[in-house]
């Protein structure tokens, strides 16, 4: 591995990059702040594309292969752009009990899209999610960030045709 | 969406705090708690709390106080208010409830806080949650009001190390997570082994679908749990620690980072803590969605900044851990329970429970049950009083088939051990797992094949992929099992599929693959005739399986 003389610079001029800048210094640019600085990178920017994954790894001297395997092992790390709105449908046991397989069905037939797509317009992103503790109001789900409670399919799907 | 909402001025003692964004001197006669954890924020419970706050101000009533504060339990109900004077429980709060409540508060007379008078509530004991509904988890002013940090400073201006593991010891606590193992033994051995620096972790990483303590414990009494970390850490002679988080839980990191700040600040947590020796870093690390990350090694490959694929033990991480020193890892539950046993002593602790499982046992309840949420009761409690008397029974009167229990390695326990006490020891006896806490209440509308195939469906996903069986096994089994539930599957699939399943069982390399055939084998073990019916009558006995129209008999 070449020795690193020099900082890595940016892939842009975008400020976003100084917050994960910021971030891996306070963890020592140590190759154990990989994961908090792709947080971080996925924060800022919404997914994790070639440059950043690029960057991060200079920064922390970790080589592309492990950044890559990091970033494709964990689920909360998407590789690709999320549409305008996400919606992320609980699949865990609670939920699953109360219905979650038939709410997942009918998004999937109404919108047109398989879980982890995303609508030919970029607007809405379909995804499933592993229990994030909501279930003592199951089924759940996560529209933008905001949890929905004890969730109806249809008016789940008439939500989201509305944003 | 909690910064909206100020915080009271920590200075100012409890007795002297009132609605958000408004002080008065007067002494407070009553008191509203809203619910701020997860479960009530989503049923807008900040809109509540806001709107409590300007309709007191507006009456221009001054010795009314409005309290932010965490899990009330009874998550079903929410957004939940609690009149802590008179033990009242307001559920299902609406904008329009909130004169009547004011116009109650108006009513109370000054009090100590009162039990709530309800079948949910009566039957609990609540130590790992004491503080829940009471305290504000974002203040430690109000949390060292409620005796906090009194456990530490106890332990390191007055007892040695050696001292609080004996304690410990002999409180008879077992691991929170799951599997049991003695506490004080765990302390023992990191604390006997060579190597330095120590580390204490914090497993916050809730992994079970169905299982939400931790997340309740974290958002309603976050300094509880630091406390009980640090505590751990003079014990062992550990200086630095991590909590391990969920990265699905973003209201539980926000509140975590803000307790360790205000835990510096107050200095309880880093160096020289109350003029003594003792110094103690925390640092918060997250997640990223993978299931494994909850097994100790594969949670420090993942603090290291690795993938995370456990490996074998010995050696444990109690001698080698992270970056290869001693390291204790124990559960938020049971660091939650460290402070209460300092307190009261060990003796204490071990008065409650049954023989072999000390102490009480925090559950989360949901699936087909009325009161879905968190309850805390004495281990040897049985099954039908928590899912009758405390959950209120099955929604809609439903028969109670099963309860699932130790998530997706546990096993689904029937009917017929209702009256069965549970602890450590009766759950494994009846082929399930004590697990961290879940259990998910299943009616006559639940399909066990199917269940099973939802569970085997996890762990494939799940799986990190390192070691074969369990790569290969979950897949196998879910193939057999999706063969099964869609009456394309003959009877001998069945001993093909628990050969298999005791092989992935016995051969994988760490809990993960080890623990998925479980629910095989206990739905097997108790509801095996609903096997025979998907294979040879080809009907699933519920209605919830698709069985294929065409299915080509082999």
């Amino acid at each position: 591995m070449p020795v690193r003389t020099a900082k890595p610079e940016p892939p842009t001029e975008d400020k976003r990059w100084r917050i994960v800048e910021t971030r891996m210094r306070r963890l020592g640019n140590r190759r154990d702040a990989l994961i908090e600085a792709l947080h971080s990178a996925q924060e800022a920017f919404g997914y994790l594309d070639d440059d950043a994954l690029r960057y991060v790894g200079d920064s922390l001297g970790v080589p592309p292969s492990t950044v890559f395997g990091v970033a494709t092992f964990y689920h909360y790390f998407h590789l690709k752009p999320q549409g305008e709105h996400t919606c992320v449908v609980c699949t865990g046991t609670a939920c699953y009990i109360n219905g979650a397989t038939e709410i997942l069905a009918t998004l999937q037939a109404g919108l047109g899209l398989e879980p982890h797509e995303t609508t030919a317009d970029g607007k809405i992103s379909l995804l499933t999610g592993r229990c994030f503790g909501s279930c003592s109001l199951a089924p759940a789900a996560i529209v933008d960030g905001q949890v929905k409670d004890r969730v109806d399919a249809r008016d789940l799907l008439a939500q989201l045709g509305r944003l | 969406m909690n910064e909206s909402s100020p915080a009271p001025d920590p200075r100012q003692p409890e007795s002297q705090r009132t609605a958000p964004g408004r002080r008065v001197d007067t002494p407070v006669r009553a008191s509203a708690y809203v619910c701020e954890a997860v479960s009530c924020l989503s049923t807008q419970s900040h809109d509540i709390l806001i709107g409590l706050g300007e309709r007191i101000t507006d009456a221009g009533i001054t010795d009314i106080s409005v309290k932010r504060v965490g899990c009330l339990g009874l998550c079903a109900a929410g957004p939940l208010v609690r009149i802590p004077e008179t033990g009242e429980l307001f559920r299902h709060v609406r904008p329009d409830d909130l004169d009547g409540i004011v116009n109650t508060l108006s009513t109370v007379a000054p009090g100590a806080d009162r039990a709530t008078n309800e079948p949910f509530f009566a039957s609990q004991v609540r130590i790992a949650t004491e503080n829940f509904g009471r305290v504000d988890p974002e203040n430690v002013a109000d949390y060292v009001e409620r005796s906090g940090y009194e456990g530490l400073r106890t332990v390191i201006t007055q007892k040695t190390p050696a001292e609080v593991r004996e304690e410990i010891t002999r409180s008879g606590l077992r691991g929170r997570g799951g599997a049991g193992y003695p506490t004080g033994l765990k302390w023992n051995t990191v604390a006997k082994a060579d190597g330095s620096p120590k580390y204490v972790i914090c497993n916050a990483d809730e992994g079970d679908p169905g299982a939400f303590m931790d997340r309740s414990i974290l958002e309603s009494d976050p300094h509880r749990v630091l406390e009980g970390m640090a505590i751990a850490a003079y014990a062992v002679g550990a200086s630095f620690g991590y909590v391990y988080c969920r990265g699905e839980y973003p209201l539980v990191v926000s509140r975590v980072r803000k307790a360790i700040r205000d835990a510096v600040r107050a200095g309880y947590i880093g160096t020289s803590i109350m003029d003594t020796e003792f110094s103690f870093e925390v640092d918060v690390r997250l997640g990223a969605g993978a299931y494994v990350c909850g097994e100790e090694t594969a949670l420090i490959a993942s603090i290291e900044g690795g993938r995370g694929t456990p490996t074998p033990r010995p050696p444990y991480p109690a001698v080698a851990g992270l970056w290869d020193r001693p390291t204790l890892i124990n559960n938020v539950e049971t660091f939650a329970n460290i402070a209460p046993i300092i307190r009261n002593g060990g003796d204490w602790f071990a008065s409650i429970g049954t023989a072999t499982s000390k102490g009480t046992k925090v559950f989360a309840i949901a699936g087909r049950v009325v009161n879905t949420g968190i309850v805390e009761v004495p281990m040897g409690t049985t099954l039908r009083e928590i899912v009758y008397d405390i959950g209120g029974g099955i929604v809609d009167g439903r028969a109670f088939k099963a309860v699932q229990t130790g998530g997706p390695a546990g096993g689904c326990v029937p009917a017929q051990f209702l009256d069965m006490p549970v602890d450590y020891e009766s759950l494994t006896g009846v082929g399930s797992f004590m697990g961290s806490g879940g259990m998910i209440v299943m009616d006559e509308t639940s399909c066990m094949v199917n269940v099973a195939r939802f569970f085997m469906d996890f762990m494939r996903e799940e799986s990190c992929g390192k070691c074969v069986p369990c790569r290969v096994g979950t897949t196998e089994l879910w193939m057999m099992l999706d063969s099964i539930a869609s009456g394309r599957a003959v009877m001998g699939d069945l001993d093909r599929m628990e050969r298999l399943a005791a092989m992935v069982g016995r051969t994988s390399l760490c809990g993960l693959g080890q623990g998925a055939p479980n629910p095989i084998f206990s739905t097997l073990r108790y509801f095996r005739d609903e096997y025979v019916a998907h294979i040879q009558d080809r009907v699933c006995p519920v209605g919830a399986c698709a069985i294929e129209e065409q299915a080509v008999l082999a």
